[in-house]
């Protein structure tokens, strides 16, 4: 029963917040100081995802090269950076992820 | 075909890279939450009813570890702070919209289905249809995460002394999908600078729990981003 509880409770808080702006957007005048600042929140949330999945090997920050994610993340900005193309990043990084591996 | 097909096709299609690494984190799931005690009805509604990867996993674990319903309560509204965010930031593109579309895009808002949806509304700018992308990525990812929920509670035993599944790096997926949208996006000094800052400190304050770190982090970048254009749009009018 308690489970329940919780995942409703849950379930109703995270619905909230994902509603949350959404639903007041439309209501008032938002400032542009605000407008501007929302132009940054993907590079700064996905940037924020992915540097630790890169620099962390193990639970620690690992700035070597035997830090194979962070090797083929690099690779896949660079590919990413010149080709603009999403599976030829995501194959770079892979492959590149694989053969580390490998050696 | 229709426009408002197109759109749901885009960003279902948007979609597939981030799936791959998606569905070994559904079906881990699911057999986390068997192995914590759920029940096979528990386990699987949580993805429906959450439907947020890292609070359901949360939610498993401290359930298992007998933890106050509030504090797992809490702890659920905290690991999910950064929807707000999301929510901030396509409020601007889905303003015009019925409530009730407003109640089901944010129902499906993920992390996931952010990402590649701000990615084209930035790039491709208003136009009437364009829900229908957010609709595609989310309703997609919605639909992997019961199927390999579900996978997961099937194949709980063989999950659990697997470590073929452990070998395949299927989960680095999702970490190189987030780089192929926002490296194109880093046009200018502020925008690399937002994205510099905001991994700087993700990686500093990685330890903080409750993805504490990742929402200091976006606030960070946030700032600095807008912090510097400013600085630059003040200073080209001296």
């Amino acid at each position: 029963m308690n489970i329940w509880l919780i995942m409703i409770a849950g379930g109703l808080i995270t619905f909230g917040m994902r509603f949350s702006l959404i639903y007041l957007f439309g209501r008032f005048e938002v400032p542009e100081t605000m407008r501007r600042a929302l132009h940054y929140v993907p590079p700064a949330v996905l940037s924020a995802i992915i540097f630790p999945e890169l620099f962390f090997q193990n639970g620690s920050i690992a700035l070597t090269l035997a830090n194979t994610r962070l090797i083929a993340g690099l690779a896949a900005i660079l590919v990413a950076w010149f080709s603009k193309s999403t599976l030829l990043t995501i194959i770079a990084g892979m492959v590149v992820l694989l053969l580390l591996q490998l050696l | 075909m229709s426009e408002a097909r197109k759109n749901f096709l885009e960003g279902a299609r948007a979609e597939v890279p981030l799936l791959i690494g998606v569905f070994p984190f559904g079906m881990i799931y699911g057999a986390l939450a068997i192995n914590a005690g759920l029940s096979t009805t528990a386990a699987q509604l949580m993805s429906s009813i959450l439907f947020a990867g890292s609070s359901q996993f949360v939610t498993a674990q401290l359930t298992h570890d007998v933890t106050p319903a509030a504090v797992i309560i809490l702890t659920i509204a905290v690991v999910n702070v950064r929807h707000m965010l999301y929510s901030a930031s396509l409020a601007p593109h889905l303003k015009d919209l019925s409530i009730k579309w407003k109640i089901l895009l944010s129902y499906l808002l993920t992390d996931e289905a952010y990402a590649p949806s701000i990615i084209n509304y930035e790039k491709e700018g208003i136009h009437t249809y364009k829900h229908w992308f957010l609709f595609g990525a989310g309703f997609s990812l919605w639909f992997i995460w019961q199927i390999s929920t579900a996978v997961g509670i099937l194949l709980v035993g063989f999950l659990t002394n697997n470590d073929i599944l452990k070998a395949i790096p299927l989960d680095f997926a999702l970490p190189l999908t987030f780089i192929a949208m926002v490296v194109p996006v880093l046009k200018n000094r502020a925008m690399i600078a937002s994205a510099l800052s905001a991994g700087l400190v993700a990686v500093l304050a990685f330890s903080l729990p409750y993805k504490l770190g990742l929402i200091l982090a976006a606030l960070t970048g946030i700032i600095i981003g807008t912090l510097l254009e400013e600085k630059k749009s003040s200073g080209s009018t001296l």
